[in-house]
């Protein structure tokens, strides 16, 4: 039922009370339909009454639009309106006027514009009401343009009005700097005065300016800093004065001004000795003077911790601050508590030592019921741990992790690695601590963890039967946490002929079968909770076992073979290349299944980890690397090792009989002995050559033939001084990242028998980066009817001819 | 400085809104309902400091509304819990006895109140004597019906 049809207005009733209706009947309203369609009823009417000429009513029509606007539905037709009422000479009016254009126009819309000639009339009215409207607009919603417009009538009543007035103006200027920065030049003079004022509200609005102008002007901020000292005079008669009805809030005296006050002293005290030698006194006496039992104190002394810590202040004053965010931390208040942590956070680097004293309350407010709270600690733990705490705060923050909240727990899982990665007191205290962590939170660890992990455990050589055995009991409990149960199979396919042999140092061994691995594994494979990649690691492991196993091989070849024609292409492409692996390459199998050689840090796929120079490790070409970290099929695996050393890409039969991954020294004799072995060979003279391999009657002798600082040309030459010829004869070359390599066709692949000919190969060198050049070799030849592959490391190039 | 400060019942409806730098209207009621979904959700005797985007939110019930503002990285958050505190004073003193009704049908004294205690985002007024004062001073100004028929327009 809706009372008084909003189209006849009964002059009889008063108007607000026609507002006050309005909002009875819209809150009477049983639905939102039927709310919508009395407001519809109500617009519609105010509307009219717009169009309409004066009749006293705009103001409460205006009113009824705002209330209307604030439930949310459409006013802009309003917009006009608040334009047409601000230039009304009534004070009701321009007050509804005025409020309007705060809530509905903002400086984005073009009628904000219109009223800005009404904001200068009004600024200068005779009436101080209204001209506290203009202020007020104008501070809250005032545009550049207008900013620009009206900001010397800004100033001047910054300089001559009463405090009522005078405080008004502060904030508007306050307004006006933050929108045309380069206006604050025009109020540094005025503000400098202000600070004599005795008004609170006029020195609490001149502190505020005078902040302002100081954040954006280094000069202003120098100037001020000689007004430190009345700062400090009117700090002390706050803090001294005593009782004074009108401004104390908990005995404290103005807390609001207070704080102001404490703000810009830091500003000013901020990286000057001379600023901050003028406030320390003062600093000490709020410091022990303020009585923190309710909030108004306690938001005081923040402030003035705030300050202590970011001024040049004495160690003395320092402890003082650093022990009030102590006792803030025993509060019973959460808020307190909270806002301790915070300030404690932003000295935890500067002031570690006195922080670490209340490692154990903060660990404490770990537990805390409130998110917030918690949030905070764990921030403040993970500064907090050290090489020292390591073992005790870990386990704080694990029992933490087991019950955090959902929002916090993949920054609780990368904190927790990034500390044990810093400081793991051991290999198997690390080990431990992240399968802990996934098992516990795996879904909210990082893509890297998996990679992380895999490379951790083979670097830890000695682990590796626990580490597999430990994982081995996960999987079989739980097969829900993909970045666990990828792990677990890439270590059962490993090292699982560790897990068969039931033997373990570190930990209890377990009793299983063949059978029993391979269900594991098998249950991974067909379960509906195993993701694509982690399917793919199930078929991996699985395959590798292959060659870790004795009796079940029959059964991994039905596996795979099954998975030949799986749909998902991935595991249907490993599955076939395995099968291959099985029928038409099993000679290689061993080979290509064989351990993994222990993945070093620095390679790419890793944030973490800077490359020693020169390391043997470090000159794995780029693309190997990669394909190491992440275990793919076999078939990508047979290419990468037939291309460890990139360059040629000549086919080559490793026997894996003879192959090997050898990276000794090179034996580089002295070039005269083998030069007599190969008879009249060298018959012209040559540039000093180095050999650099010699084996099975086959030498391969390296010379530089030119060397600038980038890069040089080297030729190795191979010869054969046994009585059969050499035949099908690759060479290949690595070298450092950052050097380009370029192999040149050599001239043969068959070094005739008993040194009468020999095979060479040009290999250009460009070394932009002016590294320590080396150089791996990789020869591949028939001998005897023997495959021969070896690798030989060249540290030192013969210098060149000239 | 304080970017917004929202009035929010326990029903989720806005009673007060007020905005501190420019927002479009969009972005206005966006802002409204993530604050709404924040704080109505936080258990009785939280933390009253919330972390929202690049803002710190300050919130505190009292009795069935939600006074809730975004403030800067630099204000003490302490201090704004007293200004929140303030401002139920303030209207405490004008209403006597305020309640939320209070706020609903005289929304717009809420807004001129609140005009006397903070501009621009800022604290204008720290004496509480002093708003009241200024706030019935305003109201003499204010003319009944019947003065304004016999006004002349122009």
């Amino acid at each position: 039922m809706t009372r008084g049809n909003a189209s006849a207005f009964t002059g009889a009733m008063s108007p607000s009370v026609r507002l006050q209706e309005m909002i009875r009947v819209i809150r009477g309203a049983r639905t939102q339909g039927e709310e919508r369609g009395v407001i519809q009823r109500e617009c519609a009417a105010i509307r009219a009454q717009f169009r309409q000429a004066d009749n006293g009513t705009r103001s409460h029509n205006l009113a009824k639009l705002l209330y209307v606007h604030m439930l949310g539905y459409p006013a802009h037709f309003g917009q006009m309106e608040c334009v047409r009422l601000i230039a009304s000479p009534r004070y009701n009016e321009k007050r509804v006027g005025y409020l309007g254009a705060m809530m509905l126009l903002d400086e984005k819309q073009d009628a904000s514009l219109l009223i800005t000639n009404s904001i200068k009339n009004d600024l200068s009215h005779s009436s101080q009401y209204v001209q506290s409207l203009a202020l007020c607009t104008l501070g809250c919603m005032g545009s550049a343009e207008m900013c620009r417009d009206l900001a010397p009538e800004i100033d001047r009543l910054l300089r001559a009005s009463n405090s009522y007035i005078k405080k008004k103006a502060a904030l508007c200027a306050v307004h006006i700097v933050r929108k045309v920065p380069e206006l604050g030049e025009l109020f540094t003079p005025a503000s400098r005065s202000l600070l004599s004022e005795k008004n609170h509200g006029v020195l609490h609005g001149a502190v505020v300016l005078i902040t302002e102008l100081c954040e954006r002007n280094p000069d202003t901020l120098e100037q001020f800093r000689k007004a430190v000292p009345e700062l400090v005079q009117i700090m002390k008669g706050l803090v001294m004065s005593g009782y004074s009805p009108e401004h104390n809030v908990a005995g404290i005296s103005d807390p609001f001004l207070q704080v102001r006050i404490l703000r810009l002293l830091r500003i000013l005290g901020r990286n000057n000795d001379t600023a901050s030698d003028a406030m320390n006194d003062l600093l000490a006496q709020v410091a022990t003077n303020t009585d923190s039992s309710k909030t108004a104190g306690s938001a005081v002394l923040y402030e003035t911790v705030l300050t202590v810590m970011d001024i040049k202040s004495e160690s003395g004053l320092r402890v003082l601050a650093v022990n009030i965010l102590g006792r803030f931390l025993l509060n019973n208040d959460r808020n307190i508590r909270y806002i301790s942590m915070t300030s404690l956070q932003k000295i935890v680097q500067t002031d570690h030592n006195a922080v670490q004293r209340h490692r154990g309350t903060i660990v404490d407010c770990l537990k805390d019921q409130d998110a917030s709270v918690k949030r905070r600690a764990l921030e403040l733990s993970l500064a907090l741990v050290s090489a020292v705490n390591i073992r005790s705060l870990m386990k704080e923050l694990l029992l933490f992790l087991s019950s955090c909240p959902p929002e916090l727990r993949a920054h609780t899982t990368s904190g927790i690695f990034n500390a044990a990665e810093r400081y793991a007191p051991s290999q198997r205290w690390h080990i431990d601590t992240i399968l802990h962590v996934l098992t516990t939170a795996g879904g909210d660890v990082r893509d890297e963890t998996v990679p992380n992990l895999i490379q951790l455990i083979t670097t830890a050589t000695e682990l590796h039967c626990y580490t597999v055995h430990k994982l081995y009991r996960a999987l079989i409990t739980d097969i829900s946490v993909q970045s666990l149960v990828q792990v677990a199979c890439w270590c059962i396919g490993e090292y699982g002929d560790l897990l068969l042999r039931g033997e373990c140092e570190e930990t209890e061994p377990v009793q299983v079968a063949e059978d029993d691995v391979l269900d594991a594994l098998e249950m991974v494979l067909q379960s509906h909770m195993s993701s694509p990649a982690t399917r793919g690691f199930a078929l991996t492991a699985t395959m590798k076992l292959s060659t870790r196993i004795t009796h079940n091989v029959d059964r991994i070849r039905s596996i795979v073979s099954i998975y030949g024609s799986c749909i998902d292409v991935e595991l249907q492409q490993r599955a076939v290349e395995y099968n291959a692996l099985f029928k038409k390459y099993d000679h290689m199998r061993a080979a290509v299944l064989e351990r993994m050689p222990v993945i070093d840090k620095s390679s790419p796929g890793h944030t973490n980890g800077e490359s020693a120079g020169g390391s043997i490790k470090e000159m794995e070409p780029t693309k190997l690397t990669q394909e190491v970290v992440l275990p793919q099929g076999p078939a990508n695996q047979v290419c990468d090792l037939l291309d460890l050393l990139g360059g040629s890409g000549e086919p080559l039969q490793p026997s894996p009989a003879l192959s090997t991954t050898a990276l000794g020294p090179v034996s580089s004799t002295a070039g005269g002995d083998l030069l007599d072995l190969l008879g009249g060979l060298d018959v012209t003279p040559v540039p000093p050559s180095v050999i650099v391999y010699e084996k099975n009657g086959m030498t391969l002798k390296l010379q530089t033939d030119k060397q600038t600082d980038t890069g040089m040309t080297i030729t190795l030459t191979a010869t054969n001084s046994t009585d059969r010829d050499i035949t099908s004869l690759t060479l290949q070359a690595a070298v450092p990242k950052s050097v380009q390599l370029q192999m040149k066709a050599p001239s043969g692949d068959v070094i005739p028998a008993h040194g009468l000919g020999q095979v060479t190969q040009t290999v250009l060198l460009n070394n932009p980066n002016m590294v320590s050049l080396k150089m791996r070799v990789r020869v591949c030849y028939t001998s005897q009817d023997f495959v021969c592959q070896d690798t030989v490391q060249i540290d030192s190039f013969p210098s060149p001819a000239w | 400085m304080m970017h917004f400060l929202l009035l929010l019942s326990r029903q989720g409806k806005l009673r007060l809104q007020k905005w501190f730098t420019p927002v479009t209207e969009r972005e206005k009621k966006k802002v409204i309902r993530e604050m709404t979904l924040m704080v109505l959700a936080c258990p009785p005797r939280s933390c009253n400091f919330l972390l929202w985007r690049d803002l710190k939110i300050v919130y505190k019930r009292y009795a069935s509304l939600y006074f809730c503002c975004g403030l800067g990285d630099q204000d003490n958050e302490l201090l704004t819990l007293e200004v929140l505190q303030r401002y139920v004073e303030l209207l405490d003193q004008y209403f006597g006895n305020v309640c939320e009704l209070d706020i609903i049908f005289n929304f717009e004294k809420a807004y001129f109140i609140l005009d006397e205690f903070l501009v621009g985002g800022e604290i204008l007024e720290t004496s509480k004597t002093v708003v009241g004062i200024a706030m019935e001073e305003a109201e003499t100004l204010q003319e009944t019906m019947e003065e304004y028929m016999s006004k002349p327009t122009y």
